[in-house]
């Protein structure tokens, strides 16, 4: 079945709801996933990433909407689809009581491996991860980094096609994280495809493809390439002393046809109307009277950027 | 140094109350303890037994004779009879539990009224619950109609069946097995899925291919041997401290313990399935083991009861293993004397595992 499939979409979404009581968590999803990429969340806390793995897992029984996973529908069969997929939770979720090797024999055995099978993959993921030396410490005196690979290697060991991440790196120091990713780069060389939600910029820049969720909505999707070329904004860089930033930020965001303003460091990035013809010459007019000296300059807008953009709405419900 | 400041005491004060509004288990249980464990002790619990049912071999059959056995049933220490046809069936029917006392009228019963030597009859009693000894010593002066004759001694010889000494260990230790593992089984379960959910397991564990019948066997297994463990243990310590005797096999009476220690484990399972979290779970666990140790018999004798409380008795495991473990360890019972009390067990095992897996669900929803 995996065969056949690999050109078809691994997730494909319709419209895809979920209610907890009067909140929608996650309100007419629909997208697809190709096999064999790497595909991000990106989104808020909030924004029903979480909901929406947990759908596509088969643990939370959506309240509208399709979905189709590895081309099992997770309405009607939900314990196919857990069959057949891994899942990292976000909460690190296996026994701190337990030693590495433990928690991984465990789940060879709950997945169903044959003992000399699960063995050579348990010793290949071990060497894989990094984790020899450390076969007889309870997983509850691991780092955060030692802990997310080792739960990497659980709901990788019995190699399923499509591995969900629910932000994997949110307890983790940045070398970690770039380790991690390289682990993830390889399983997808190895043909698994994975959907990966985050917070980080970064960490959505190396996905394949991305969709930017909030407040439960799908508000922007595509490759990171894509998404920044197609920004509806002009990005102006404006340079200017640390004290006169907030200064400037405020003149800005009063402005009509600033989007929004956002901080990185000393700079600010303006998202200005495309509308405007001449950005620089728009945004120096806004300064002048702060006479706050800035320098300023037409950026290519990056990841921050677009995500700025994606949940705008929140500038203008403000201003409401 | 802030010193005590009675505002912060107040506003944990205040929190404490709204985290007992939101739990709405436990502040059910700050009215529904007191108002089950008063009706409880005030309507069921009768140390005053009345009504036990006995058996009479009558070899007489003269009209004293008749009298004598109309007249034990006018005290009211008898509820109902059976007659038998020897002492042996007697002590038979003692041993499996259908009859807590019998009357034993020998044929010579009237020379030896004539004679007021020797007793006029005999008393067997089943004396593994020392409340029916104390109740059904109350016969042994009772006075011979027509004319009241009474003989100094008493009408009947007393003959206590199983522990004539009278030692109160011999009577507790065996019940105490029952009693001590219908809370630690139950507590060793009922905090079992639960502790998963709080520590996160739960999650992870759900989203693969385990089934919830493959979950709910594997989580009791090890406390089945635990339960045994135990079980020795309070023997061992009876044999050893209290010189308590094992009359009967002790295959038989491990037998019998298997079905009662997976039925108060599957109990556990499902108050785990129920609550949300650990202490909930504790709380409950107390909810269902008070009742148990009031009704079961352990503590105040089943035939005092009301029959609305005995038949609630008759749902709890501790009420059936108790009859089992006095049986076998005390009356030297055989199991298969005991079915009556070892297929409510069973029973009561697979509705609670049939609960628990149902109810159990492997989804977040």
């Amino acid at each position: 079945m995996d065969k056949d499939t690999a050109s078809d979409p691994a997730i494909q979404t319709q419209a895809l709801t979920r209610r907890f009581g009067t909140l929608t968590a996650v309100d007419g999803l629909t997208l697809q996933v190709p096999a064999g990429s790497i595909y991000g969340f990106l989104g808020p806390n909030g924004s029903g990433k979480s909901t929406t793995i947990r759908m596509l897992c088969g643990l939370l029984t959506p309240s509208g909407g399709d979905a189709t996973v590895l081309g099992i529908d997770v309405r009607r069969d939900p314990e196919a689809v857990k069959r057949n997929i891994g899942y990292m939770t976000q909460k690190f979720s296996l026994y701190t009581d337990l030693t590495v090797l433990e928690n991984l024999k465990f789940m060879a055995e709950i997945y169903g491996m044959e003992k000399s099978a699960a063995q050579e993959r348990i010793a290949v993921l071990l060497q894989r991860f990094a984790l020899e030396s450390m076969t007889a410490q309870l997983a509850g005196t691991l780092s955060g980094g030692q802990r997310q690979r080792l739960a990497l290697a659980s709901a990788t060991l019995h190699k399923p096609a499509l591995l969900f991440l629910d932000e994997p790196t949110s307890a983790v120091d940045p070398e970690s994280r770039r380790e991690f990713w390289e682990f993830l780069f390889e399983m997808v060389d190895d043909g698994t495809t994975m959907l990966v939600s985050t917070h980080f910029m970064d960490e959505a820049e190396r996905c394949h493809a991305l969709a930017i969720l909030d407040e439960g909505r799908l508000v922007a999707d595509g490759t990171p390439e894509q998404l920044m070329s197609e920004l509806p904004a002009a990005v102006v860089e404006i340079q200017s002393a640390a004290a006169g930033t907030r200064a400037v930020r405020e003149a800005l965001l009063a402005a009509a046809d600033i989007f929004d303003v956002a901080q990185l460091g000393s700079r600010l990035h303006a998202l200005v109307d495309p509308a405007r013809s001449q950005p620089i010459a728009y945004v120096e007019s806004l300064l002048q009277p702060t006479g706050i000296e800035a320098e300023l300059s037409v950026v290519a807008p990056n990841l921050e950027d677009v995500f700025v953009m994606a949940t705008l709405h929140k500038k203008t419900e403000q201003a409401a | 140094m802030n010193g005590f400041s009675l505002r912060r005491t107040a506003a944990i004060a205040r929190k404490e109350f709204r985290h007992l509004r939101r739990d709405r288990l436990t502040a059910g249980m700050i009215a529904g303890i007191p108002i089950v464990l008063t009706v409880l002790f005030g309507f069921a619990i009768n140390t005053d037994v009345r009504g036990l049912k006995a058996a009479v071999v009558d070899q007489a059959n003269t009209s004293a004779s008749r009298a004598l056995v109309s007249d034990a049933r006018a005290s009211q220490v008898i509820g109902s009879l059976v007659s038998a046809n020897s002492p042996w069936e007697i002590e038979r029917l003692i041993r499996r539990g259908e009859v807590s006392l019998g009357i034993y009228i020998p044929a010579d019963f009237d020379a030896r009224v004539a004679q007021n030597r020797r007793p006029f009859a005999q008393l067997l009693i089943d004396d593994s619950d020392p409340q029916i000894l104390r109740t059904a010593r109350g016969l042994e002066n009772l006075p011979l109609q027509p004319f009241d004759q009474m003989r100094d001694g008493g009408t009947f010889a007393i003959r206590a069946l199983f522990n004539p000494e009278r030692r109160s260990a011999v009577f507790i230790v065996p019940g105490l097995t029952g009693v001590i593992l219908s809370l630690t089984m139950v507590l060793f379960t009922a905090t079992a899925i639960v502790r998963e959910r709080e520590r996160g397991n739960l999650e992870l564990l759900i989203t693969t291919p385990v089934s919830p019948l493959e979950l709910m066997v594997g989580k009791i297994v090890p406390y089945v041997l635990i339960g045994y463990v135990q079980i020795s243990l309070i023997l061992l310590l009876g044999a050893w401290l209290f010189d308590l005797p094992v009359r009967g096999s002790l295959v038989d009476f491990y037998i019998a313990s298997g079905f009662y220690i997976v039925s108060v484990l599957t109990m556990g399972l499902w108050i785990s399935t129920a609550a949300t979290n650990q202490f909930q779970a504790m709380q409950m666990t107390f909810v269902f083991f008070l009742p148990q140790l009031l009704l079961s018999g352990f503590m105040f004798p089943f035939d005092g009861m009301p029959r609305a409380a005995q038949w609630l008795a008759e749902v709890f495991p501790l009420t059936h293993f108790l009859r089992i473990v006095r049986g076998i360890v005390l009356k030297q019972a055989e199991l298969t004397m005991l079915m009556a009390d070892i297929w409510p067990l069973a029973l009561f095992f697979a509705v609670m595992m049939t609960l628990a897996t149902r109810r159990f669900r492997k989804s977040l929803d």
